[in-house]
């Protein structure tokens, strides 16, 4: 009888080409996505080392973080002269190397961790690596998935390996049914409240219980793509039905008997009973309420009918520093409740949360409903394969009468480096992944919350409570 | 690789918490498609008032902070996302080692592939290290690679961990690829296996 293994473990064992002792192991990669902002001087130095790319097969390229949600050709104008040689570059290199790239405007462009899944390149049991902290996404499939700096995007490019210290594995165990109008953002901001922005450093989540076996692909990947905003490099989820599900028939994914004999393998990969993890963290869903954030980064997060803390809530006075630091930046009263707090801009999109599920959830919310004046909603897809999807359930003509700013897919107001950005001392409600300073725009501030919060925000014009408007 | 023996320096204290790649390197500067030229926007945000003049209430800007090579930061920094630029930028405006009591992963094996060493040390140490150092902004410390030791500015030295394969590239300057290349035979073997 073999030890029982967690998922980490079978899916790193199987992975580990070499490993010497003292030395980190040399771990294969099964799938490497890239883009064009963290590739270029990785292909740069390829090509002063004189080498080729190992696996071109392996490697998918997309257009995401710099390019604008305007429609192209409107863009395409104004294009930032930067910008344009990034998009530029990515496209020669690929085309130098032999990479499938989806460009900028491509049927099939879209986020970097919205296609993958989307297009079945994500597969259970795979190790997958991206230039980019949120591909922790992918570990919704039960893929060990994780963020990468340029220097390892060239050595994959090189020789399709990473070398790596074996993390420690986390157990995030949540239990509990979701109250209506508490979602898969939810769970995550309330671990990352829970856990704090550097609680599971040196670990790579899985999430097991009843509330994550109950959620759909779309939540789970909502789930493991913030497990970096609590320090954990990955999250897993173990493959079941539900995956089996949302992956068949998808374009990329083995068919016929090919894809039996893959469901019977990745059927084998969940944790064994009796594995053993390094350390479980526990999280009642039931007790969940809607989340938002009040700070500068994603660990600051309550109820959204709670009161913010007082300095006198932290004990440790470096702790304290940074609560105040932070209400400063948002320029928030401590003890006040964040509910009813005016907002200017309604951010719904990102890798976090632009898939058609969280589309769907927005425009229930702002079907018969008008954004509030003075609002900005602005709407964007994280792909065009979602972007179509949500066109064929006439989405977006709910989001238009709405009111609402109907965009092209990207990365958009996420990451603020594409011509989307919040104004100096403008409010967001944003369902994208992190409130740092600035990270929307200069002297932007950001409250992270759900597709759910974040609709309704746009309707009244102020922090709300989403189950006040579900009920009425 | 830049190899990584000895240095020693005054350091600049930073001591907020949680700093993380978006302060240190906002994302509207990574449109660029090489490694230079971003050491005049490391800390953009907070280094420059909205005019664009040097903001006199930021540490990297206080004349005692000319010539530092060593960062003293608060807990977990570098966290968020990640972006190489972020050890880019603080190498590019010259600090070679950063003292905190916990780096980010990703921005940990970051620098550590750019000559940028960090050391961790205990809270305690950290605590008298931070006075130390704004108490007096000449104070120089001492790190030894090799022996992993901070000679702190009052004579004290303590010893720091680190992962030994990442010493043994930074003392020796190697490029980790390399080493990872020379295992091409067992790469094509678990590609066989694997197939």
């Amino acid at each position: 009888m073999t030890e029982p293994r967690t998922l980490f473990e079978k899916v790193w064992s199987d992975h580990v080409v070499v490993e010497e002792p003292d030395r980190p192991a040399v771990l294969y990669i099964d799938l490497h996505l890239i883009h064009e902002v963290t590739s270029p001087q990785a292909f740069s130095g390829l090509r002063a080392r004189g080498i080729g790319v190992r696996r071109p097969d392996r490697t998918i390229a997309t257009m995401d973080h710099s390019t604008p949600t305007l429609p192209r050709d409107v863009a395409l104008a104004g294009l930032d002269v930067l910008a344009k040689k990034q998009l530029d570059k990515l496209a020669a290199n690929c085309e130098e190397f032999g990479i499938e790239v989806f460009p900028w405007g491509d049927q099939r462009n879209g986020i970097v961790h919205i296609i993958g899944p989307e297009r079945g390149f994500t597969q259970p049991g795979q190790t997958i690596v991206c230039g980019d902290s949120h591909t922790s996404t992918h570990g919704a499939f039960g893929a060990l998935a994780f963020g990468i700096g340029t220097s390892e995007v060239e050595h994959v490019l090189a020789s399709q390996c990473l070398l790596q210290r074996r993390p420690k594995a986390l157990e995030v165990r949540v239990d509990g049914t979701l109250m209506p109008g508490v979602t898969a953002k939810d769970i995550i901001l309330g671990l990352c409240a829970k856990l704090g922005i550097g609680g599971a450093t040196g670990h790579v989540i899985e999430y097991t219980g009843s509330a994550i076996r109950a959620l759909d692909m779309e939540g789970r990947m909502t789930v493991c793509n913030m497990s970096i905003e609590a320090g954990a490099r990955a999250g897993m989820v173990a493959p079941d039905e539900t995956t089996f599900a949302y992956l068949e028939g998808r374009e990329r994914v083995p068919k016929g008997a090919a894809w039996d004999e893959a469901v019977a393998r990745w059927r084998t990969l969940p944790t064994d009973p009796g594995a053993r993890y390094d350390k479980t963290v526990t999280l009642d869903a039931s007790k969940l309420t809607p989340m938002i954030t009040y700070g500068t980064n994603p660990g600051m997060g309550l109820g959204v009918t709670e009161p913010l803390p007082t300095p006198d809530d932290f004990d440790d006075p470096s702790e304290r520093a940074a609560f105040e630091k932070a209400l400063r930046y948002m320029d928030l009263e401590p003890g006040k409740p964040l509910l009813g707090h005016p907002i200017d801009v309604v951010f719904i999109g990102s890798c976090t949360n632009a898939r058609i599920t969280d589309l769907r959830a927005a425009a229930g919310i702002f079907a018969g409903r008008k954004v509030k004046p003075g609002v900005r909603a602005m709407i964007v897809p994280g792909s065009h394969e979602v972007k179509k999807q949500a066109q064929a359930e006439g989405l977006d003509a709910i989001f238009k009468a709405a009111g609402a700013e109907w965009r092209e897919p990207g990365c958009s107001m996420c990451i603020a480096m594409n011509g989307d950005h919040l104004e100096p001392g403008q409010y967001a409600v944003s369902t994208s992944n992190r409130n740092f300073e600035g990270r929307q725009g200069k002297g932007g501030r950001t409250f992270l919350a759900s597709p759910l919060t974040a609709a309704a925000a746009a309707v009244t014009g102020e922090v709300t409570d989403i189950r006040t408007l579900l009920m009425s | 690789m830049a190899r990584f023996t000895k240095l020693t320096s005054h350091a600049v204290p930073l001591p907020a918490e949680n700093v993380d790649t978006d302060q240190i390197i906002p994302a509207r500067f990574l449109k660029v498609i090489d490694k230079s030229g971003l050491g005049d926007n490391l800390f953009c945000d907070w280094r420059y008032l909205a005019d664009g003049s040097p903001n006199p209430d930021f540490v990297l800007n206080e004349p005692a902070s000319e010539g530092a090579q060593i960062l003293i930061a608060g807990d977990n920094f570098g966290c968020g996302s990640s972006r190489e630029h972020a050890p880019w930028a603080l190498t590019a405006w010259g600090l070679r080692a950063l003292i905190s009591t916990s780096f980010a992963d990703i921005f940990k094996s970051n620098a550590l592939k750019n000559g940028l060493l960090p050391v961790e040390v205990s809270d305690d140490v950290h605590r008298e290290l931070m006075a130390a150092v704004q108490a007096d902004r000449a104070a120089e410390l001492s790190i030894d690679l090799e022996a992993q030791t901070l000679r702190c500015p009052g004579g004290e030295v303590v010893r720091f961990e680190i992962d030994p394969f990442a010493k043994h590239c930074l003392l020796n300057g190697i490029d980790q690829l390399g080493y990872i290349l020379s295992f091409d035979a067992q790469i094509t073997a678990h590609e066989q296996r694997h197939a």
